[in-house]
């Protein structure tokens, strides 16, 4: 990268070559940085969505709220299926009533329809996205990978409150249903007899 | 601003005749006129290459219903067990539309402004014999046409939906990745990998030639405000290529080698993505026409016979510019479900920029006022620039509204605004830029009044082309779509007559090209008089091959 020129290397021209070299190196540096800024950010993010519940992350929790308000909220479930997974995937309820605060417990059912064991995993999303940050978790099925075995049905549960902040933000007070959205995914780190999708994604 | 108190350089120097043989000389070039030459040349064929694009686009949108991009179309020819379906051919529009953006973004604009105009004037300017990296110049062009190659071949290859990759030049996931499956996208990402190196190894180069070859006594306070405007330009260019060049990767991974960076199965988010070319692409905006504010200081002030009004707050108004422009970008993206809070934050930065903005404006304003104007080809250019880069900074201010934008997101009234700034606002600095230096770089001089008539027919077309397009926009006519309902015909119809008028002026600007090599009028050193005071005017037109042996000695001006 450094300059080869066909002039006679006189003093003064090493000089000035060096200093060539040393802004050419600081830049070369701020550009592998920003390389490396910009994959860290990944992790990141997603560390940041986590902690605040950005972009409708919901969170998870360690206890119940100990306030419960006299407010009552309408919750709705949405259960998917992506891509080739053979699973079938509803929710038990379509929606439930509660007051914020209050814990509530939910239900979707899950199917395997296929004569091998599969390992998936859930995604979710709240809508408004605003409200992520309330939408707390005690239990999930989505913390975790999930395997059925071939023809299997389970039930699986989730424990969740909204944050009594739900109230007072100024993004969601106003609001009187939240949607919780799931969706399974075949699990990345499936075992090698069913990995045997392509590539890319069709 | 400095005056030049340099030597006659024009003959003294018994190596100055010495020119290389052709095939050493354009394509080994390490000679910064040469290689900003080579620049200037492929960003005119890109031009028209892109130009060309824009007419498949207006021709499709001059009425309702599919006209050009019809099934079996030999735009988008690809036919499944010998049937042509129309799905394909609508595709073959979007591939369209986002082949239109990226040429005429990194194939037109920047190597036109950068590499041509940068190459070419950052030496002269500052007093250097060159760049600082001659060799490395040379290969940040070669770099460009390879990605100019890469990205021809993905025009005709296999994309999924059909041929080429059609998910516009943001390249969203999912519908770059999973939406996508053939090569053209893979094509796509690697061409912007060269292009990116290309431009990050010219930033680099720019850099260390303006912090470390400038002539004695050239201070940075008695920069010429183009080289400021390219050294902004080129930090923006090393701060935010790498963050582009780090998110193509992982498009790239994501759909080659199962990683999950955008992918929802397996933890990513695609809005990441989002967050991350804008952190790029809205700096981009700005590469894009910073060039083009310096061109058009020095044009204002050549032709109003007076030094620029503010240098000091014009040079820094770029700064401030170029700051800031790190700041805004996610209001590109205000309905991905931002909180309040965060749309505020992106509403107020984002004005914040009209203010440095403003004072260029009416800084060239108060540089025009009271000078002894003489409108000239490149004069009229630079005022043509200064009315649409208002109106389109105005509409600009609009959409900064995260309330506003909420409706006006995605339509025409976007494409309308961008295409003020860029389409009309960074060309028309181009072409003024063009003009102002045409004696300079090519050693004839052009018919004036060809010239004129070059800028006014442009002027008109191009008005009719973008200015109905607000009108669209507002009535709800979203972007990047094949057909439009009958209610949006009477506008569309409009803006592709105005296209049609813009032809006509690219016609014009081809026999400017074509009458000036034939007739050959000998150049002057400095065609434009007293008010041309930069360095480059104190050497012959064009200059000679090697100057500045003896580095000219500037000295403060007295004003």
């Amino acid at each position: 990268m450094s300059q080869t020129g066909s002039e006679p290397a006189t003093p003064q021209g090493d000089a000035e070559r060096r200093r060539n070299v040393r802004v050419a190196t600081i830049c070369a540096l701020t550009f592998f940085g920003m390389i490396g800024a910009a994959f860290g950010s990944v992790p990141a993010y997603r560390a940041f969505c986590q902690l605040t519940g950005f972009d409708g992350t919901p969170r998870r929790a360690d206890t119940a709220s100990s306030q419960v308000l006299d407010r009552t909220l309408t919750v709705r479930f949405d259960a998917n299926v992506r891509g080739d997974l053979p699973w079938r995937f509803t929710a038990e309820q379509t929606s439930q009533d509660l007051k914020v605060g209050e814990t509530k417990i939910a239900f979707f059912k899950v199917t395997n329809n296929s004569d091998k064991p599969v390992t998936a995993r859930a995604v979710f999303n709240v809508v408004p996205s605003q409200a992520g940050r309330y939408f707390q978790k005690l239990q999930c099925f989505c913390f975790e990978d999930q395997t059925l075995q071939p023809g299997v049905t389970v039930d699986m549960p989730v424990l969740y409150y909204i944050d009594p902040e739900f109230a007072q933000d100024v993004n969601t007070r106003g609001k009187s249903e939240v949607t919780l959205s799931y969706t399974f995914f075949r699990s990345t780190e499936a075992a090698p007899e069913e990995a045997e999708r392509p590539h890319t994604k069709g | 601003m400095a005056q030049a108190a340099a030597h006659d350089h024009d003959h003294g120097h018994d190596d100055h005749g010495h020119t290389p043989g052709f095939f050493t000389r354009w394509f080994l070039s390490t000679n910064h006129k040469d290689i900003g030459t080579l620049y200037l040349i492929f960003a005119i064929m890109a031009g028209i290459v892109g130009g060309a694009l824009s007419g498949l686009i207006r021709w499709e949108l001059a009425e309702p219903g599919i006209q050009v991009f019809t099934e079996g179309s030999w735009l988008a020819q690809i036919k499944i067990a010998g049937v042509s379906l129309i799905e394909p051919s609508k595709h073959g529009y979007n591939v369209v539309v986002t082949a239109h953006a990226l040429i005429m973004i990194f194939f037109m604009v920047m190597p036109a402004m950068i590499g041509g105009f940068g190459n070419w004037f950052v030496p002269l300017m500052i007093g250097a014999p060159d760049m600082a990296f001659p060799r490395m110049n040379n290969i940040s062009f070669w770099l460009l046409v390879a990605a100019w190659v890469l990205l021809c071949c993905s025009l005709f290859v296999d994309g999924g939906p059909g041929k080429g990759f059609g998910g516009g030049w943001t390249a969203y996931p999912p519908l770059s990745t999973s939406g996508h499956t053939g090569p053209a996208m893979d094509l796509a990402i690697l061409s912007l990998h060269l292009a990116g190196a290309s431009s990050i190894l010219g930033s680099i180069n720019f850099i260390t030639t303006i912090f470390n070859m400038r002539a004695p006594g050239m201070t940075l306070h008695r920069m010429p405000l183009f080289v400021w405007s390219v050294l902004v330009t080129v930090f923006l260019l090393l701060l935010s290529l790498p963050v582009l060049a780090g998110a193509i990767t992982m498009l790239l991974t994501d759909r080659n080698f199962n990683t999950h960076f955008f992918d929802a199965a397996g933890g990513g988010d695609p809005v990441m993505y989002q967050h991350l070319f804008w952190f790029f692409g809205h700096p981009e905006v700005y590469i894009l026409i910073l060039p083009g504010f310096g061109i058009i200081s020095h044009i204002v002030s050549t032709f109003s016979r007076k030094p620029v009004f503010g240098y000091l707050a014009m040079a820094y108004a770029m700064v401030a510019i170029g700051f800031i422009g790190f700041v805004v970008w996610a209001h590109h993206m205000y309905t991905v479900g931002m909180p309040i809070e965060l749309r505020a934050y992106f509403v107020a930065a984002t004005m914040v920029i009209a203010v440095p903005t403003g004072v260029k404006v009416f800084s060239w304003i108060a540089t025009m006022w009271g000078g002894s104007i003489s409108f000239k080809t490149p004069m009229l250019w630079a005022i043509g620039f200064i009315f649409l880069f208002t109106v389109g900074g105005v509409t600009g201010v609009v959409l900064a509204n995260a309330g506003i934008d909420y409706s006006l997101h995605d339509t025409y009234y976007v494409v309308a605004h961008f295409h003020y700034v860029l389409s009309l606002g960074a060309v028309f600095a181009i072409f003024a830029g063009f003009y102002y230096w045409y004696e300079k770089i090519w050693g004839v001089k052009y018919n004036e009044f060809l010239g004129a008539l070059h800028f006014w027919i442009t002027f008109v077309g191009v008005n009719l082309i973008f200015f109905p397009q607000h009108f669209l926009g507002l009535q709800g006519m979203p972007r990047r779509y094949v057909d439009f309902p009958d209610g949006f015909a009477y506008w569309n119809h409009v803006s592709s007559i105005g296209y049609a008028v813009t032809v006509a002026g690219v016609a014009v600007f081809m026999l400017v090209l074509i009458e000036s090599a034939i007739r050959r009028r000998k150049a002057e050193a400095n065609p434009w008089g007293e008010g041309a005071t930069t360095l480059e005017w104190t050497l012959s037109s064009p200059p000679p091959f090697h100057q500045f042996n003896e580095l000219p000695v500037v000295k403060p001006d007295v004003h």
